[in-house]
């Protein structure tokens, strides 16, 4: 099991967050520009930020950037990818792949392909799978469900769900709509004139 | 040798087809005359400062005149390459990074073939060390040039993919690692190009102007293979280290991409 532990936390315009969590999925919401994204992508350690992050008590800065950011999973609103082929992306001769694909109603086909091929709601599926693979201790996730049809919002929530509970890791979940919160959100966090407040659901 | 001199009328005459083109530019209105006068002015005055200069330089042995004109010459072609940025690195980094990959690679290499290939006595004789220096820095600051330009312009435009590669535990040089290789391949295409071609499509400048002045082809083409060599090579490194201390100067020690320390496109 994983704590993800954020002490006088502060990046930007936001106020500092003092913030402990072990395996729960936290939907984080807020008004559009509100810094839901760029909390995300400080604890990442994408950008800049004051205060304390740490795993385990294991402190970020302590911890080499690339394994921080192996650990701690973030998966942006928006996929990019720099290969043609979806598989090149992926590590090779993964077993879990398969799972993850049929999960999500993939077609196996689909990792042969050239990525301008996909959808954007493909896209965001293979780069929830991507990031699975690499077996994050936390996970932050960027509306992950935004550009998907209501039968594969269920989908990438079980599957969310499925490997959260499976690792017991912490799960901070932005999410706007109030369904998919009550489905999956175990706690709550709201962005409210700069401030990080806890709310109960 | 047997070199025809060219009198002040043979050059005016030469001139008349400059005057012709910026004519002819006026007439269907491409707005460039006023820069082919400038520019055609600037190569006059500029030649001629620097010939008497050389003339001046090559006369005497001290190698405190050549140092200056060399320092002269690197500043100058520092701010070449400062100028054709399109996003260059703010503050100092902007002016220093180019100017020191030129610096390391041009002088390394000249001063390399003046006691090592040629052998000159003393190695930093003027009359070989000036040219073979403005020629090494000419071609290396295009290359420099276009390989900074291309790494930043191509880093600022794929930043996304820089971050989502981060993002997955990717180190700095994997992620920006096909920016940097391309940059390099576009620092050294011009060079490439002109090995290839060399002597084809085109007989390279020097060697031109040593037939033109009365040397043996052969040894004209020996210096153009010496000084293609060098250029080459001079150019391929100084794009390396510029492209390679650039790229990690956009990351920061937590190697997060620091766009920031890029100007504004200009």
């Amino acid at each position: 099991m994983t704590t993800l532990c954020l002490n006088e936390f502060q990046v930007q315009h936001l106020k500092p967050l003092n913030f402990k969590v072990k395996d729960k999925i936290t939907c984080l919401s807020g008004d559009s520009g509100s810094g839901k994204s760029l909390l995300l992508r400080a604890i990442a350690d994408l950008i800049e930020h004051n205060g304390d992050a740490l795993l385990d008590d294991k402190k970020c800065s302590d911890i080499p950037p690339v394994q921080w950011r192996k650990w701690v999973g973030f998966l942006p609103a928006e996929s990019h990818w720099w290969k043609e082929n979806v598989k090149d992306h992926f590590p090779e001769n993964n077993k879990q792949v398969h799972h993850f694909l049929k999960m999500l109603s993939l077609r196996e086909e689909s990792l042969d392909w050239d990525i301008s091929r996909c959808s954007t709601g493909e896209k965001q599926r293979l780069a929830l799978i991507r990031l699975l693979l690499n077996e994050p201790k936390v996970l932050l996730l960027d509306e992950p469900t935004a550009s998907l049809d209501q039968k594969n919002v269920e989908q990438v929530e079980t599957v969310i769900k499925q490997y959260a509970k499976d690792n017991q890791v912490p799960v901070i979940w932005v999410s706007h709509d109030p369904q998919q919160i009550k489905r999956v959100a175990e706690s709550m966090l709201e962005i409210k004139n700069n401030e990080i407040v806890e709310v109960s659901l | 040798m047997n070199v025809i001199s060219l009198s002040v009328v043979d050059l005016s005459m030469a001139a008349i087809s400059i005057i012709s083109l910026a004519i002819i530019s006026v007439i269907l209105k491409l707005e460039l005359a006023n820069q082919i006068i400038i520019a055609a002015i600037r190569t006059v005055v500029q030649l001629f400062l620097i010939g008497l200069i050389l003339k001046t330089l090559f006369s005497q042995t001290e190698f405190i005149w050549v140092g200056l004109l060399s320092a002269f010459m690197l500043m100058i072609a520092g701010r070449e390459v400062m100028a054709r940025q399109h996003r260059r690195f703010r503050g100092l980094w902007g002016y220093g990074l180019g100017t020191l990959s030129m610096f390391i690679s041009s002088f390394t290499l000249t001063v390399y073939a003046l006691i090592v290939i040629i052998g000159t006595d003393p190695w930093y004789t003027p009359q070989y060390a000036i040219p073979l220096l403005g020629m090494m820095l000419g071609n290396t600051m295009t290359g420099v040039a276009l390989a900074m330009d291309k790494l930043t312009t191509t880093a600022w435009q794929q930043r996304a993919v820089i971050e989502a590669r981060l993002i997955l535990g990717q180190d700095w040089r994997t992620a920006i690692g096909d920016i940097t290789r391309d940059s390099v391949r576009v620092g050294m295409i011009p060079m490439i190009n002109a090995m290839a071609a060399a002597g084809l499509v085109s007989l390279p400048g020097m060697m031109t102007g040593q037939i033109l002045s009365g040397t043996d082809p052969v040894e004209a083409v020996k210096y153009q293979i010496l000084i293609m060599f060098m250029i080459t090579a001079g150019t391929g490194f100084s794009a390396m280290f510029a492209t390679w201390v650039g790229a990690k100067h956009l990351f920061d020690d937590r190697q997060r991409l620091r766009l920031e320390r890029l100007n504004a496109k200009t």
